[in-house]
């Protein structure tokens, strides 16, 4: 009989320990970024003359204003320093491109109007005016909430995207759903783990005391996992990008953040 | 224009100096020899040619690129401001488990719990994915260092900030 009971014991304290695990991942509240940060950096990027990604909006400016190979300006289609920008539409990034066959990022959509707009040579993926016209045009998107569609032919990277995020990497042996899933709000160090969204990028780096977009970071991310990197632009990371704004589907967009 | 061709020279050097050192890793324990015994939780001190130092797995713990356990764990190590909070408190750890209990935990954790969240210190380089070419058949730790930590963890018995070291 006590073998018996031992047994049920078990077995309903297994249930209820699954019947956790399902409501903590089921209720979740989304907290960007913004809230797990220490009160200088949130000063630091409330401050719009502090803020260093409100720089790099003002290069963007002259980029956006550079004349095109084929003598077009990108403000003919998007009015006077990005005025007729659609912020619904620019929060909707990640998605698929239904002429390019695959889904893009709002860089490989800048990428694509700059080449085949303004017939210019492309920009290497890491070039300093991308990441200026990024941060410019996702700045315009500010406040609105972010809105990834995942049904339909996007479907099958933002299933690949969830699948890497949790895969264990590097030395460390570690995956991103540990830290930002299991352990938010816990210190490491000195440092408060965030839940890891993405409503901030491109953002001011505070370590690395430079602005990054998202595939850069999670090249750091890798390093520091003692990890082989990806390139910035793989499949795999524009997978992973993909899944990461999924998850943060419903948080405003803060571009330009600044985060440690 | 020969000083000038020295300063180029000269700096030319700094440069390399300064590009190519940090892209040597900091540990290098190339194929290491894992070859321990799990008894329950615990490993039993197998390698009895090596005896660990407490002084210097005090410092491992704090090496940024070493243990750095006081990234996740607190420990009476009070000249460090800050201590983190994902692992449990190892403060008189030594009461709670035995010396060889702490080396397995130490040495691989996934053996006991497979979804913890700590590095395998002495884990075999062939059960991880995409390792960074740095550290291709690396170990976090030498053995050696484990010992090293072990022999500081043992320590730790009485109240926070009376650790005899």
């Amino acid at each position: 009989m006590s073998i018996f009971n031992q047994l049920l014991s078990a077995f309903f304290s297994r249930l209820f320990f699954l019947y956790i695990l399902s409501v903590t991942a089921s209720q979740a509240e989304l907290v960007s970024g913004y809230e797990f940060s220490s009160e200088q950096a949130k000063e630091f990027q409330d401050d719009d003359f502090q803020n260093p990604g409100f720089l790099l909006i003002e290069q963007g400016l002259n980029v956006y204003n550079k004349i095109g190979d084929n003598d077009q300006l990108c403000s003919n289609c998007h009015g006077l320093n990005g005025d007729q920008f659609i912020p619904k539409s620019i929060a909707q990034f990640p998605k698929y491109h239904d002429i390019l066959q695959k889904p893009v990022t709002l860089r490989d959509q800048i990428q694509h109007c700059w080449v085949s707009r303004l017939d210019n040579f492309s920009l290497e993926y890491d070039d300093p005016e991308l990441l200026a016209l990024e941060t410019l045009v996702r700045n315009k998107a500010y406040g609105e909430k972010v809105n990834v569609n995942i049904s339909g032919k996007i479907k099958p990277y933002y299933e690949a995207g969830k699948a890497f995020y949790f895969t264990r990497f590097g030395q460390m042996d570690m995956n991103c759903a540990q830290c930002h899933d299991i352990y938010t709000g816990k210190m490491l160090r000195g440092q408060k783990l965030s839940q890891g969204h993405t409503n901030g990028f491109p953002l001011y780096r505070l370590e690395s005391q430079k602005m990054i977009n998202l595939p850069q970071r999670l090249r750091e991310c890798f390093r520091s996992l003692r990890a082989e990197t990806f390139e910035q632009d793989s499949k795999e990371f524009r997978d992973l990008e993909i899944y990461l704004n999924a998850r943060g589907n419903g948080l405003k967009i803060e571009t330009p953040a600044v985060r440690y | 224009m020969s000083f000038f061709m020295l300063v180029k020279i000269n700096n030319f050097i700094i440069s390399c100096i300064v590009v190519f050192i940090p892209f040597f890793p900091i540990t290098i324990h190339a194929s290491p020899d894992i070859n321990y015994i799990i008894k329950d939780d615990s490993i039993l001190n197998s390698r009895n040619d090596l005896t660990g130092d407490p002084y210097k797995g005090r410092e491992l713990v704090r090496d940024r690129n070493k243990g750095n356990c006081l990234a996740c764990h607190q420990l009476p190590i009070p000249e460090d401001a800050f201590h983190g909070t994902i692992g449990p408190s190892l403060h008189k750890i030594s009461l709670r488990l035995t010396e060889a209990q702490i080396r397995l935990r130490v040495t691989d954790m996934k053996q006991i719990n497979p979804i913890s969240i700590m590095p395998g210190y002495f884990r075999s380089p062939e059960k991880i994915t995409r390792i960074s070419p740095l550290y291709e058949n690396c170990t976090i730790l030498s053995a050696q260092e484990v010992e090293d930590i072990v022999s500081y963890l043992v320590t730790l018995k009485s109240d926070p900030f009376e650790s005899p070291l």
